[in-house]
């Protein structure tokens, strides 16, 4: 009986201690990016914009490679290969985040900055409307790298999901196809992966849910500066998690905390939706097995 | 394949073009997946190939046995941080592995319950919650509220909030496999419910619980931003709950944020130390699970 109460008192307090920013902001605090605690006026649009943008990053780059990765280590990987390369992969969500943060700051910051975005500037930046995106100085802590240390911390849960569900297809939806002369990829494109698609989908959704609650790598890398709005990747951000573990200790007035815990409000109920969502969509497609129980 | 005839001519059939390009098809999109898989692999390589190479200099005797020297210092060690990680995880299992096992029990054994079904659903959704969602619970429940300022068994509470779902998920999943059978011989000798879960469900389970714990700890002690706002961290030993308390992921935030060059070294010192040790439970457990299967 403790589980529920647990978890009606966070909703609670969360609620209680946001309540003054409730009343006095309202619906102003998602449409404004002007957050000054001198001035005591708050509006979260632009952590709110952070998060977005470094999740659909995240989401955007890992679910190829993931889907990728389980599509060959279910169909076409050797057997001998197949447990043991999956395994490898999840070992990578046994790191702690903190690590990811440590190896992000030292390791792919640098990278990103001499390497990755002047390249992207110098190719895909030339585009019309794309190039937007990577306007900008390329500095390596921004929106960005938040974006591709979110990507790397939920391939794992996504690969492990994928595999899951392409295993749980059954062979018979393999058999008939190649049966019919098809090719193995043939077979794979047209009649294991529609099958497969709600729980490739629902995984993909948990690794949303995963990436815009993730704290401290995103917060070591992502730039904590800018407040703007601006269209660039290329742009130091925040995102909601990274503004409530930099801001929290610091608020020292009752509005300015009761800002920073509505933060946390949105992602409690965020977190909600969506972890929601996509479990019904992955239990849908693995009948009793549990999805995530894996890691 | 369909074996066809060389026309006189020496041209091949249309039908042997299409199966080739078929062929073909198939090799570009397996290489395209064999690349995916090769990325993520080599990811993992990296980070921990960084995290040996950078984390093995900084270890030496020091580095278990003393406390942090301030800025500018070069020395000193982690100790205190790793008896706070210790004495956290020490405290978050006290309260979680008994909370969890008791809701997994809920579910499973009460499963007709009025509260089996939310207990479950409340645990899929605070499984699913940011944990620094869950920090900011805690510290306007125990940090500000009942103890009044940062402290360690705060730190402690909220890793436990973190691992009752972990615990209760995969205990719910061993009781499950603990023949009925033995539960229903024992009803049919008379013993009441909660007896035939202590002397007969409990014990069969015994190792797949142990093993519950021991992951829902392993996964605890690399978190880092709940304790932020509850166990703060202290470069001082401490064992009093009361006071704030460092822990591994902290030091190593602290010290990677630093302009430093040596609280750097450190950090990836301490990163080999919190990597190492849970790696090695996750290999153990991975042994075990499958002696078991055998």
């Amino acid at each position: 009986m403790l589980v529920p109460l647990t978890l009606v008192a966070i909703a609670v307090l969360i609620l209680i201690d946001s309540w003054p920013s409730l009343t006095a902001f309202g619906f102003s605090y998602f449409t404004t990016t002007e957050w000054d605690p001198v001035k005591l006026v708050f509006g979260a649009a632009a952590y709110v914009y952070g998060t977005l943008v470094t999740t659909i990053v995240a989401v955007l780059l890992a679910t190829p490679i993931a889907v990728g990765a389980a599509i060959y280590l279910t169909e076409f990987a050797p057997r001998a290969v197949r447990a043991p390369a999956a395994f490898t992969i999840e070992l990578l969500a046994y790191i702690p985040s903190i690590v990811y943060g440590l190896w992000a700051i030292f390791v792919m910051v640098p990278v990103m900055r001499s390497v990755v975005e002047p390249g992207l500037q110098a190719s895909v930046g030339q585009l019309p409307v794309i190039g937007k995106l990577f306007s900008g100085t390329p500095i390596g802590l921004d929106l960005l790298s938040g974006g591709v240390v979110l990507a790397i911390m939920i391939l794992p849960i996504l690969t492990a999901i994928s595999r899951e569900v392409l295993l749980a297809v059954p062979p018979t939806q393999r058999e008939a196809m190649i049966g019919l002369g098809a090719t193995r990829w043939e077979a794979v494109s047209r009649a294991v992966l529609p099958y497969a698609r709600p729980g490739i989908i629902g995984g993909a959704v948990l690794g949303v849910a995963r990436a815009f609650g993730e704290t401290m790598a995103v917060t070591m890398v992502v730039g904590n500066s800018s407040r703007d709005i601006s269209g660039s990747l290329f742009v130091p951000g925040y995102t909601m998690a990274s503004a409530i573990a930099n801001q929290f200790v610091e608020a020292d007035s009752e509005l300015y905390f009761s800002a920073i815990v509505e933060v946390a409000l949105v992602l409690l109920l965020v977190g909600i939706i969506v972890n929601s969502v996509a479990r019904v969509l992955i239990r849908r497609s693995i009948a009793d097995r549990p999805a995530g129980a894996v890691i | 394949m369909a074996v066809t005839a060389i026309t006189p001519s020496g041209a091949i059939p249309a039908r042997h073009r299409v199966v080739a390009r078929r062929r073909i098809a198939q090799s570009a999109v397996v290489g395209l997946l064999l690349t995916a898989t090769l990325l993520a692999v080599a990811l993992l390589v990296t980070i921990l190939a960084y995290v040996i190479i950078r984390g093995l200099p900084a270890i030496n005797l020091a580095f278990f046995t003393e406390r942090p020297r301030p800025f500018g210092e070069v020395g000193g060690g982690i100790a205190p941080a790793l008896i706070g990680t210790v004495i956290l995880a020490a405290a978050s299992g006290a309260i979680a592995i008994p909370v969890g096992i008791a809701a997994a029990i809920f579910v499973v054994e009460y499963r007709s319950g009025r509260f089996a079904a939310p207990v479950r659903f409340a645990a899929e959704l605070i499984a699913g919650l940011p944990s620094i969602v869950i920090g900011v619970f805690v510290w306007a429940f125990l940090v500000r509220g009942l103890v009044g300022h940062f402290s360690a068994i705060a730190g402690a509470v909220a890793l436990a909030v973190i691992m009752v779902p972990i615990v209760a998920r995969t205990v719910e999943e061993v009781l499950k496999l603990v023949p009925n059978s033995l539960r229903e011989a024992a009803l049919a000798l008379g013993a009441p419910r909660w007896k035939v879960i202590l002397s007969i469900v409990l014990p069969t389970a015994r190792a797949g619980v142990l093993t519950a714990a021991i992951l829902a700890l392993a996964r605890s002690a690399g978190e880092t931003a709940p304790l932020l706002l509850t166990a703060l961290g202290n470069d001082f030993f401490s064992t009093d709950l009361l006071r704030p308390i460092g822990a591994l992921p902290l030091q190593i935030y602290r010290y990677a944020v630093s302009p430093y060059d040596d609280w750097h070294a450190k950090a990836w010192g301490a990163s080999l130390v919190l990597v190492v040790v849970i790696g090695a439970v996750g290999l153990l457990l991975r042994v075990v699970a499958r002696q078991r299967v055998r």
